[in-house]
């Protein structure tokens, strides 16, 4: 396992320890602050280039990404791949060593393959490289802002600073997660971090949309969905792929929402603390209502708002720091 | 020329014994306990070696025609000669596929040039494509004993039953890349608790058994003859195997990344270890390494697939399948027998004796072509000969490949055991371990 990303390429969650989450989201939690500012800069990376690869369409990652670094004083080189020699036949390998010899620090890059982002590491190994969602594979920002995001919640119910509870608040918590676990990256950053902190994360899907083995997983498949959403204390709702392809999984989006949607009538299942979640961009109507996207339990802008300090604190860790040994 | 093989263990089909061996006008001229040198002849020291029937490789990829950046004939007969081999089966997947009697004669002609024996297994539809067969016969008449469509399996079982009911009358096999492609399309790697964790999608290993399933009932149909290539699953090889004991006209082979390596190879999104059909579970590999001890499976063969460093390269979901074989494959089965306990008898038997009675190339078979392989080194016979000193350690390098491609998946792997002399159609290829 990993301690801390301080120094390293930030490409799973799989291998991150609780500690090395927690200082992320101890990070992040001073970047909050900086966030609320009038002046919403400090020099951390003053001098320092990130280059923003995108090779899958995004707007709200890339946006997050790049606000991010322009926070930390960074310069921010941004690869329209449209546009780019990507579309010429440029190899990824070109790709990284065009950009690379123009000087950076970061990559922050997002791929429509699996594993690209190891990939990308393996060419440029004095750069880090921060995975900014792989294929299905994983999306670590989003798991680590999604955690941070209830931390957050829940200290606050406290009345304490999220920092002073560490993973404290994690201890026992239920965390359901609903959709297409199937071709989700976000499931798999999610999941991680999740019990990682120690909370209890069980499913709910559609046969065809759950993965072909959960063996490895520390999950578990509810029977009933609608038992479960009382069992539940936060609801992770994913978005429903069509992108994908994944509409030849299940017979219609209708029969999806009916079966596996979050409509308003199920929310009224919901214990009164429970948290609503969404990575986005939503299906309202599809996956959510969009009563239930709109309602108090839900805190789908404050995702998008923790964006920015979660990846301020990635960029910042990965680019300054200095590796620590391994453990096992 | 003349070589003399000295006191080496000239591996029989069933026992070895320590001999000498003389090469003379390109034959073998005598076998016995000692024979003294003609002058002028070359000594090659085969002490402690084991000296067997010349290699013989049922699936090679020699890329030729069309894709020669990656390999070409020649090339590839060179890493083949390196790795021990005296004959190679040319797979029909080039481009244009090897579908009618222009092609195979240009492959065979270009064969007969290098030092090996060059078969060609020809297409079984025309171009590949799994729609209308190919002229089995004509090819046959040229020589041609297997024919496939491999890189993927024929789909269609009215057409598959129907190839076989061609085929079978022209004493020619199928040889079947089976994975029904409706479950594998868009997979990258074998499906299942590592595919599920890196979010590749996966090829199931039911894809591969189905296909094994349907072509033995289609065996039981037709009383036609095929051959399994790369089976790569435990079920699969128990599949063939009750077959077999059912006296159906069933043979297979495996591969040796199917039996050194395992899907958590592909944890790495390293697209060296990316193959059709795909890395299996490490229960996958104890089981064909099982069959093999045991004597279950046919052949060894390589399926050798080189791919210019470029298409390697790409994403693990946008790189072609396929790792180069032949440099390392004796090695690599003599590991999997066993090391230092492993059987002589088995390495030639899955290397050279099986290969060559799938392909049809022992002297009984009376190739029109090609000289006889995988038999005993019999007075008379054209010299097909491979020394393989199991004392050698090494380290496989993808720097040291002689084939024009580099994407082997064993670079920096410890290997035992070394092919050092190859004797192919009667002349040294391959002297203390270099090419001559």
């Amino acid at each position: 396992m990993i301690n801390s990303i301080r120094g390293r390429n930030l490409l799973t969650l799989n291998e991150l320890s609780d500690t090395a989450i927690l200082e992320v989201l101890d990070t992040a939690e001073l970047f909050v602050e900086v966030n609320q500012r009038t002046i919403k800069k400090v020099p951390a990376l003053k001098g320092r280039v990130v280059a923003s690869l995108f090779f899958e369409e995004s707007t709200r990652t890339r946006l997050s990404f790049e606000t991010a670094a322009k926070r930390l004083s960074a310069d921010v080189l941004s690869l329209a791949v449209a546009s780019s020699s990507v579309k010429k036949g440029e190899s990824l390998r070109d790709t990284i060593a065009t950009i690379d010899a123009l000087g950076i620090d970061a990559v922050v890059m997002r791929h429509q393959s699996s594993g690209a982002a190891h990939q990308v590491g393996g060419y440029v190994p004095h750069v880090r490289v921060i995975n900014a969602g792989d294929g299905l594979h994983q999306h670590p920002t989003q798991g680590l802002l999604d955690v941070f995001t209830v931390r957050q919640v829940l200290a606050e119910r406290a009345h304490a600073k999220g920092s002073e509870t560490g993973k404290e608040l994690f201890t026992g918590l239920r965390v359901l997660i609903v959709g297409d676990i199937r071709h989700s990256r976000v499931a798999r950053s999610d999941i991680a971090a999740y019990t990682a902190l120690g909370a209890e994360v069980r499913v709910a899907a559609p046969g065809t949309l759950l993965p072909a083995s959960l063996e490895e997983w520390s999950v578990r498949v509810v029977d009933d969905f609608d038992e479960a959403l009382e069992w539940a204390d936060v609801v992770g709702v994913l978005r429903l792929q069509r992108e994908r392809g994944t509409g030849s999984f299940v017979p219609s989006l209708a029969e999806f929402t009916e079966t596996f949607g979050l409509t308003s009538e199920r929310a009224r299942r919901l214990r009164p603390h429970s948290i609503i979640m969404h990575p986005g961009p939503m299906n309202r109507g599809v996956e959510i209502d969009s009563a239930v996207a709109d309602s108090p339990a839900a805190v789908i802008e404050r995702q998008v708002s923790n964006g920015v300090p979660i990846r301020m604190a990635a960029l910042y860790l990965t680019v300054t720091g200095t590796p620590e040994e391994k453990t096992s | 020329m003349m070589y003399v093989l000295r006191q080496g263990q000239i591996v029989g089909p069933s026992s070895t014994r320590v001999a000498d061996v003389l090469v003379r006008d390109g034959r073998i001229s005598d076998v016995a306990e000692r024979i003294s040198a003609p002058a002028g002849a070359l000594e090659i020291d085969a002490e402690d070696c084991w000296v067997g029937p010349g290699l013989v490789d049922l699936h090679t990829h020699l890329r030729e025609p069309g894709r020669e950046a990656a390999e070409t004939i020649e090339s590839g007969a060179r890493a083949g000669a390196i790795g021990g081999y005296c004959a190679l089966v040319a797979m029909p997947n080039t481009e244009p596929a090897l579908d009618n009697v222009a092609l195979v004669s240009y492959v065979l002609d270009k064969g007969a040039r290098t030092p090996l024996d060059i078969a060609v297994a020809g297409a079984i539809t025309q171009g590949r494509e799994g729609r209308h067969l190919a002229p089995l016969a004509e090819m046959a008449a040229l020589g041609v004993r297997l024919f496939t469509d491999d890189g993927i399996g024929v789909q269609d079982p009215s057409l598959m039953r129907r190839a076989l009911d061609y085929a079978r009358p022209l004493g020619v096999r199928l040889a079947q890349h089976c994975e029904d492609e409706s479950l594998a399309a868009g997979g990258s790697m074998n499906e299942g608790v590592v595919s599920s964790r890196l979010g590749l999608v996966g090829r199931p290993a039911l894809a591969e058994e189905l296909m094994v399933l349907r072509d033995i009932e289609l065996v039981r149909l037709t009383r036609g003859a095929v051959h399994f290539l790369h089976l790569s699953t435990a079920r699969s090889i128990q599949m063939v195997v009750a077959a077999r004991l059912e006296g159906l006209d069933v043979t297979c082979e495996v591969a040796p990344h199917h039996f050194t390596l395992d899907e958590r190879a592909c944890a790495g999104f390293d697209a060296q270890f990316k193959v059709h059909p795909p890395l299996r579970t490490a229960t996958d590999v104890a089981a064909l390494r099982e069959a093999l001890r045991a004597g279950l499976v046919d052949a060894v063969a390589t399926d050798h697939a080189p791919h210019s460093p470029e298409l390697k390269d790409r994403a693990f979901d946008e790189a072609p399948a396929g790792v180069l074989g032949l440099e390392h494959a004796a090695a690599l089965t003599y590991e999997a027998l066993g090391a230092t306990k492993s059987n002589p008898v088995r390495f030639f038997e899955v290397l050279s004796r099986g290969p060559a009675r799938v392909a049809r190339l022992r002297a009984a078979d009376h190739h029109p072509r090609h000289s006889a392989h995988g038999g005993d080194l019999v007075k008379g016979e054209v010299a097909n000969v491979t020394i393989f000193d199991p004392r050698i350690a090494w380290t496989a390098s993808r720097d040291e490949l002689h084939s024009r491609a580099r994407n082997t998946p064993y670079d920096g792997r410890d290997l035992t055991g070394r092919v050092t002399t190859t004797i192919a159609k009667g002349r040294l290829v391959v002297h203390e371990g270099k090419l001559v």
